[in-house]
């Protein structure tokens, strides 16, 4: 019997029968197809329970979302001081904390003069693409195939029509997509001049986190301008020091007109999302500030919350951890490649984000994400690449529990090998 | 605006939180600083010690000024001492690799404490940043330094050059930090903190106690206050000048120094004579009620003159000593209740004559039944008879002989191992018993044999942990992979990690 006050469940398979009927039945099929029979129970630190009990590491952090770990005790503090005082708060009007957090957010943000608040990354990228769209009076947007912006109106057209058709809402005359790290397919696409943004992932995430060519970014950067187009950086999952620096535009060098950020600017604990607008993309705040409107956009408790995340990434001990894990990373996955080369082929990295790549084809990493989940270890495979297992450490992680990471790494590897020939015979 | 003291909002306590971030950091440093060889933090060492000596000069006047304590000049030397000269001490001696003992088919591996939170007192702020980064850093440890909140400034400012020239010379990130607003409850908080493998606190008796009370394995030290005995064997102007010289050493702020003399009636005062000659005021009985009055309050030492110049202490008490290195003041009873036979960390030295050695010894036992259990004493003589009954008959776990006590007590001038934390023993409230050296700061994995003369011991000559062949393990089999593309990609491997192993080794 599982207890949580006003409801319960008699067993976890209550709970799936229950979240079959009256959640989401195909996404509950899903994992317990791929041998995942996770619902996350308690949670603390960078660990999670499973509702039997077992615990796992998270190394998927929902997309950076946990990047401090869960429910960060100082985090947990500061929204309990917030709830005191305030609430949502009411979004026609001015407020202490929204306009705190958007001075903390603009002053880490060179080039950058406002802050336009949502509840998730996905309005955030919609309120990108609007504002571009109002700035140069152009419609047509260009991403990269196997971008991943989110499920808004407008972001969901940037993306894979795996998840825009099925709701009819593909629009393949305004959005064009072009392949990755291919500059002249990206030409082709802004030369036209007709182009409002070009919205980009500083590194693909739900792609399997391809790293950019030397300079690409740049030369999209250069080709937005030559052509009229503003750049927006989708900084969801590469910011917020995970690139070790603030934001991984500024990692790889470029300057953006907008740039978005969401998931991890609460720690997981209250929902926020900010659009940042250079002072041009920020036109219409001048002419109709109501034209974008979120009643729990910008909640004043995730706003105060918010608030703390920035200074705590500001903190030099944080960014010392992040250059420190990525360098035990590099440095025990390169050792594990050397064990288990066999079946762990390549790994992309830059700071605490890397993608683990499992051969050049098949959905190895789904195996090899089940094969950690028995280690005890939670790691999710790339979406639109399932060659590549997603390998998010936290900021914060410690010399232990990093330690301990690559032990069940290690230990993994001959389940993983397991699986993925037991698939390959399969097939 | 309403001015409110408190904030609207009740928020984490930033100081505190960032500091246990300080925490995570040294465990990272730690562990990076294990895989480190010796030729490695030989040369971190180096480096260290070298930027510390540079700053010795600028550091010293630094404290003096922050703190109001203590000589510059003598400051300097200690803070070369403990750089430069700590180096130069242990350079030879090896914390890291095994050490081989065939005669007992043992080997032992040496292993870090790990994370040291080391505190540093306000009378020996620098040489004590300078001592405890040294050692730490000999025996692979991270060291996060709290400073007195009274010489936060100067100890921060040479934290950071140690920290930075240990980077700069390739020691892991936050291998040395420093508390840079220490607060009383912010330690007390952080000491508890099971991040920390090791305090190493030297301070007052509070924080000391604290320390011990965290959870956390700790070596904190007591107090001392050192009787000095002259017999009539001494080479009383040798001993006079090292007495004078010693407790006006740095104003006499080291533990070690000097509290009370128990001259032989025969020679006290032809002792006395040889010591004003060193530059000893010797108080008429007027200043030495005087100097009572002002050096004890209800609440213990008068804090406003530790480590001050003796002639500023006269002038305070009301009378003029012009030139006087240190103040002597007879006292016709050694017993606690003399308050001026108390510890003194400052250039005022207690004088009582006694009978003989026998008298002496129940003097310095009298004395240190109140403060100074298991600290250090002196005997200037060339009887062995006498030095072997004081050193048996004292509560104190070092008797320096023939020897001025703050330096030769802490080591510097004798092979006691020159220290900045000197352990007071269980007498004294302390888990050390010696000064403490880099073996304090290190246990060891021992590797045992069967006495069995039968088994033999293993020939480990030339064998590093950190440098064993890499070991491969060697791939799943490869029924399944079936093919023959895959096989030789698989064979080709194999063969490169074999080829890899071998010449790793
Ligand atoms: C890069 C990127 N942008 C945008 C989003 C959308 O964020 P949300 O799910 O909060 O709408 C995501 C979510 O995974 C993302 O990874």
């Amino acid at each position: 019997m599982f207890d949580y006050g006003h409801f319960q469940f008699e067993s976890k398979q209550d709970l799936f029968d229950k979240a079959i009927k009256f959640w989401n039945p195909d996404k509950t099929k899903f994992w317990q197809s791929v041998g995942v029979d996770l619902v996350i129970d308690r949670r603390e630190g960078y660990f999670l329970y499973d509702m039997s009990g077992r615990r796992l590491i998270d190394l998927h952090l929902n997309g950076g979302t946990y990047n401090f770990g869960h429910r960060h005790p100082e985090l947990v503090e500061t929204l309990k001081g917030a709830l005191d005082y305030f609430d949502m708060g009411n979004h026609w009007f001015p407020s202490v904390a929204r306009s705190a957090l958007s001075e903390a957010l603009i002053r880490v943000s060179p080039g950058m003069a406002y802050a336009v608040f949502g509840a998730g990354g996905a309005e955030a990228v919609d309120i990108a693409l609007k504002s571009a769209r109002y700035a140069t009076k152009r419609r047509k947007i260009v991403s990269i195939i196997k971008g991943y912006h989110g499920h808004g109106g407008l972001s969901v057209a940037t993306g894979d029509e795996r998840f825009s058709k099925i709701f009819l809402s593909d629009q393949p005359a305004d959005f064009i997509q072009v392949p990755f790290n291919d500059i002249g397919a990206m030409e082709q696409a802004l030369s036209g001049n007709d182009i409002a943004a070009l919205i980009m992932e500083t590194i693909p995430a739900t792609y399997g986190f391809p790293m950019p060519n030397p300079g690409y970014l740049q030369a999209c950067r250069d080709l937005c301008t030559r052509y009229g187009a503003m750049y927006i950086a989708d900084e969801v999952q590469t910011g917020l020091m995970r690139t070790g620096e603030m934001w991984g535009w500024q990692a790889y060098g470029i300057q953006p007109d907008i740039m978005v950020t969401a998931k991890g600017l609460t720690g997981g604990i209250y929902p926020i999302s900010a659009a940042l607008l250079n002072e041009k993309a920020g036109g219409w705040l001048h002419e109709d500030g109501a034209a974008h409107i979120s009643t729990s956009g910008g909640a004043e408790l995730g706003c105060v919350v918010a608030h703390k995340v920035i200074e705590m990434l500001q903190r030099p001990q944080v960014r010392a951890n992040v250059l420190t894990v990525a360098e035990f990373m590099r440095d025990g996955m390169a050792e594990m490649i050397a064990r288990h080369g066999d079946v762990f082929t390549g790994v992309r990295q830059k700071g605490v984000i890397l993608g683990l790549e499992f051969g050049n084809s098949g959905e190895n990493a789904v195996a090899v994400s089940r094969a950690l989940y028995e280690n005890g270890v939670w790691a999710i495979f790339s979406s639109l690449d399932k060659r590549v297992l997603q390998w998010k450490p936290g900021a914060l992680l410690t010399a232990d529990l990093c330690q301990e990471i690559l032990d069940r790494f290690d230990a993994a590897m001959p389940r993983a090998r397991e699986l993925v020939h037991a698939a390959k015979k399969g097939n | 605006m309403v001015d409110r003291s408190e904030p609207l909002l009740k928020m984490p306590d930033v100081a505190l939180e960032q500091a246990r971030m300080m925490l995570d950091r040294a465990r990272w440093a730690a562990a990076r600083m294990q895989k480190l060889d010796r030729t490695a933090v030989l040369r971190i060492c180096e480096a260290v010690a070298k930027a510390g000596h540079a700053r010795a000069q600028d550091f010293a006047e630094m404290a003096v000024r922050e703190t109001g304590m203590g000589v510059v000049a003598h400051k300097v030397q200690k803070n070369q001492a403990c750089s430069q000269g700590i180096l130069d001490l242990y350079r030879n001696e090896d914390f890291i690799s095994p050490r081989i003992q065939a005669d007992r088919k043992i080997v032992e591996l040496p292993r870090p404490a790990g994370v040291i939170f080391a505190l540093v007192p306000v009378t020996n702020p620098v040489a004590t940043v300078y001592f405890k980064a040294m050692l730490a850093l000999m025996t692979r440890n991270a060291i996060i330094l709290s400073p007195h909140p009274q010489a936060k400034g100067v100890c921060a400012e040479a934290a950071r050059v140690m920290a930075e020239a240990a980077k700069a010379a390739g020691a892991p990130d936050g291998s040395i930090q420093v508390i840079d607003a220490p607060t009383i409850p912010l330690i007390e908080a952080l000491m508890g903190d099971e991040r920390i493998d090791l305090i190493v606190a030297t301070g007052g008796p509070a924080v000391v106690k604290a320390a011990y009370r965290s959870g956390n394995p700790a070596i904190g030290v007591g107090p001392g206050n050192a009787p000095v005995v002259v017999d009539d064997s001494a080479d009383l102007k040798a001993a006079a000048k090292r007495i004078v010289a010693s407790k006006s050493f740095d104003n006499s702020i080291l533990c070690t120094n000097e509290s009370t003399v128990l001259a032989f009636a025969s020679i006290a005062d032809r002792l006395l004579e040889a010591m004003k000659a060193e530059g000893a005021h010797l108080c008429t009985s007027d200043q030495v009620a005087k100097l009572r009055a002002l050096l004890f309050t209800d609440t213990g030492f008068n804090t406003a003159m530790i480590g001050k110049d003796a002639e500023v202490i006269a002038r305070a008490a009301g009378f003029s000593a012009p030139g006087a290195k240190i103040l002597v003041t007879p006292v016709d009873m050694v017993q606690p209740e003399e308050k001026l036979v108390r510890e003194k960390l400052a250039p005022v030295l207690a004088f009582a004559r006694v009978p003989g050695i026998d008298q002496a010894i129940s003097a310095a036992r009298s004395m240190m039944r109140k403060a100074g259990q298991g600290h250090s004493a002196v005997i200037h003589s060339r009887n062995e008879g006498h030095i072997l009954a004081f050193a048996a008959g004292v509560p104190a776990l070092r008797v320096a002989v023939n020897v001025g006590a703050s330096l030769g007590a802490s080591g510097f001038e004798t092979h006691l191992g020159p220290s900045m934390t000197i352990g007071t023993g269980f007498a004294g409230g302390s888990s050390l018993g010696e000064n403490l050296t880099p073996q304090h700061l290190l246990h060891f994995t021992r590797i045992a044999y069967n006495k069995d003369s039968g088994e033999a011991f293993g020939n480990f000559a030339g064998l590093d942990p950190l440098n064993l062949p890499k070991r491969v393990a060697a791939p799943m089999s490869l029924a399944v992979n079936n093919s023959e593309a895959d096989l030789r990609a698989e064979l080709r491997k194999i063969i490169l990690e074999e080829l890899k192993s071998v010449l790793a080794a």
